[in-house]
């Protein structure tokens, strides 16, 4: 069998280049396609990619605990205790990278010249480190020194909105438990930036226990952050905290907390499989074409083969064998020169010039081209998978000549 | 035992509605070492017969025994499986595989067969050197006259070592030196390896080496009688 092996793979690779031209020109289609394929898939990723850590830096965290209510009303009526006890003890478990507890409510920051709505968070800014955006997207002034600090973080946007300044007060208002409104002055300290403009406006930031005193809630939160060691073991961390938690919380994990992602990540498998069909569907018409042509034209050696005693089966490997040949070197020079052009392109691709088309879905303006070698494999497979299919026709005929005929085929 | 032995061979081919006889009960012994040459004028049913002899083609009645065993009723690959190991061929033109050297093509029937590579490589260098090719081995058929290229299906088909090697017209495409060259080369073969050749022919110095010579006429063998060479 091995030595069948060697002589069908012999001839098909000899077959392969007695048409050096048609096989350099179907060979150069199948590796643009190839190259397109994966620099497509690897372009798709890295936006993903950056769309969902960004998500997750704002979400924050892979998972997230609350009072179960805090979802569909997120004020202060619907808080938790700070986490103590079994949980807090979870939350030590050595597969939480860091968690931060926050106090999150609508507010309203007003300065002389005009006011806005935000979300205001207040947070320990020690332990948020790791886990939101802020400390690294501070522009100008400085980052809450911790979480008694009265100072405020606000965005550069909403700044430049109600035209006020670093160094400036402005006044909080929000609503504080039994309904009754509540407002102080803060002063703005610092001022972050975001890749995605909208979160400028959306977001203030202050002490935790600033924000605690100003609601008089005492020590009680409304949010738990926790920052697992990368999103793909969410799935366990959110399973480990649930099992922990009490009824009186909610543990969701980053894809239930924002479903746009979880659904975006998902469905991007879904793309990659189409797009490598798509792909290999627009080269198959070249290739298929090429290999009847082949078979076409060899059906007298083919028929000497087999009065020599080659087996129908034989000579059905040897022609699937030449096109799997064809589309392996075309995968793998394909696949060199995308890998070779994504490195080429690894400090990201500049599309500030569009960028606010990219910002409407979340992405940031730079972007990555990310090649997994799961990518490569599932399109490798499938090529060759559907090559295999592609082949059948024509190498099913040949092996069903009849040797007389084809040796007397003029 | 005979090499190869028909009984009542029956072939027709359908062209339109016309029936045409290919053979028409032939009964046919060649023995082991036997050096036969059918012989007739064209259309008298040579071909229709090496065919079954070889198991190329199944007749439409009557019996074929290759080696002493009954191929006329095996499957396509059975068949192929058979001439593999039993037959071997030498067609008018086009024996060669294009894109193997000569001897690639030599040692082709043995791969295929499973003979281990050292052992195939000294056997189609030997059969190579008997032809008359040393020096060849590594020439690809375009690059080669129409008589080396039927001393590499020679050599190809005793390298193999057939029970039976079946030769339709391998003259007919040569100029009458190589014609005869090939046909002297035959004959050693016979003599010296005591291969048994069966050589369709209607070139009459073709024939004068058959030490048998077997005369058809539509489909029936009307003669066959010993000849002195
Ligand atoms: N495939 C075929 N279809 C129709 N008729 C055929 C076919 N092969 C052979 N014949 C006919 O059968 C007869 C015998 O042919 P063949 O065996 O080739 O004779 P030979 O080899 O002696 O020239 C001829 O009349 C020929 O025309
Ligand atoms: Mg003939």
């Amino acid at each position: 069998m091995t030595a069948t092996a060697g002589i069908v793979f012999r001839l098909a690779w000899r077959n392969l280049w007695r048409n050096y031209r048609r096989t350099a020109i179907v060979l150069a289609a199948i590796v643009a396609g190839i190259w397109a394929m994966i620099f497509m898939i690897a372009f798709t990723r890295g936006m993903i990619e950056s769309m969902v850590s960004d998500g997750i830096r704002s979400i924050p965290g892979h998972v997230q605990i609350h009072h179960p209510d805090f979802r569909n009303d997120p004020t202060v009526d619907n808080l938790m205790p700070s986490p103590g006890g079994e949980l807090a003890a979870a939350l030590g478990g050595e597969d939480v990278v860091a968690w931060s507890s926050r106090v999150r409510v609508p507010a309203v920051i007003s300065s002389e010249r005009g006011s806005r709505g935000v979300t205001l968070l207040g947070i320990d800014p020690v332990a948020e480190v790791p886990i939101s955006f802020v400390a690294d997207d501070i522009v100008e002034g400085r980052h809450l020194e911790n979480e008694r600090d009265r100072g405020l973080i606000l965005g550069r946007r909403l700044l430049e909105r109600i035209e006020t300044d670093v160094g400036k007060r402005v006044v909080v208002m929000t609503q504080g438990t039994d309904n009754e409104v509540v407002d102080r002055g803060f002063r703005v300290v610092g001022v972050f930036e975001s890749e995605i403009a909208s979160t400028e406006e959306a977001f203030a930031f202050a002490g935790r226990a600033a924000l605690q005193d100003l609601l008089a809630i005492g020590d009680q939160v409304s949010e738990i952050a926790v920052l697992g060691k990368n999103r793909r073991e969410a799935e366990q961390l959110h399973r480990r905290l649930a099992e922990t938690a009490n009824a009186e919380v909610e543990v969701l994990p980053w894809y239930e907390l924002n479903s746009y992602l979880g659904t975006t990540m998902r469905t991007m498998d879904g793309f990659v499989i189409v797009w490598i069909v798509v792909i290999f569907l627009a080269l198959s018409f070249g290739f298929v074409n090429t290999l009847v042509m082949a078979v076409f034209e060899r059906v007298r050696e083919i028929g000497l083969m087999m009065a020599l005693g080659m087996k129908p089966r034989t000579i059905l490997a040897q022609i699937i064998a030449e096109s799997l040949l064809l589309l392996a070197i075309g995968l793998a020079v394909g696949n060199i020169l995308a890998w070779a052009t994504i490195h080429l392109l690894s400090d990201g691709i500049d599309f500030s010039f569009v960028g606010e088309g990219l910002e409407i879905m979340g992405a940031a303006s730079v972007l990555k081209p990310s090649l997994g070698i799961k990518d490569v494999l599932l399109s490798t497979a499938i090529v060759l998978g559907l090559g295999f299919v592609a082949s059948l026709s024509p190498a099913i005929r040949a092996s069903r000549y009849h040797p007389v005929a084809a040796i007397t085929k003029e | 035992m005979d090499s190869v032995r028909c009984v009542g061979l029956y072939k027709t081919y359908k062209q339109g509605d016309q029936i045409i006889i290919g053979l028409d009960g032939v009964n046919l012994e060649v023995e082991q070492e036997g050096f036969a040459c059918l012989q007739s004028p064209s259309g008298a049913g040579k071909t229709t017969l090496l065919n079954a002899m070889g198991g190329l083609d199944r007749p439409d009645g009557g019996e074929v025994y290759v080696a002493g065993k009954r191929i006329d009723n095996l499957s396509k690959g059975q068949l192929a499986e058979m001439r593999l190991h039993n037959i071997g061929f030498v067609f008018q033109a086009y024996n060669l595989i294009p894109v193997l050297t000569a001897m690639e093509n030599v040692e082709f029937v043995m791969q295929l067969q499973g003979v281990p590579a050292s052992e195939r490589a000294m056997r189609a260098r030997e059969a190579l050197n008997e032809v008359g090719l040393e020096g060849l081995e590594n020439r690809r058929p375009a690059k080669m006259s129409g008589g080396q290229q039927q001393r590499v299906a020679v050599a190809r088909a005793i390298a193999s070592r057939p029970a039976i090697v079946l030769a339709d017209e391998p003259t007919a495409n040569l100029d009458s030196s190589s014609a005869r060259h090939l046909m002297e080369l035959f004959a050693k073969i016979n003599e010296t390896r005591g291969t048994t050749f069966v050589i369709a022919t209607h070139d009459e110095m073709a024939m004068s080496y058959a030490k048998r010579l077997i005369r058809m006429r539509d489909g029936k063998i009307v003669e066959d009688q010993l000849q002195e060479t």
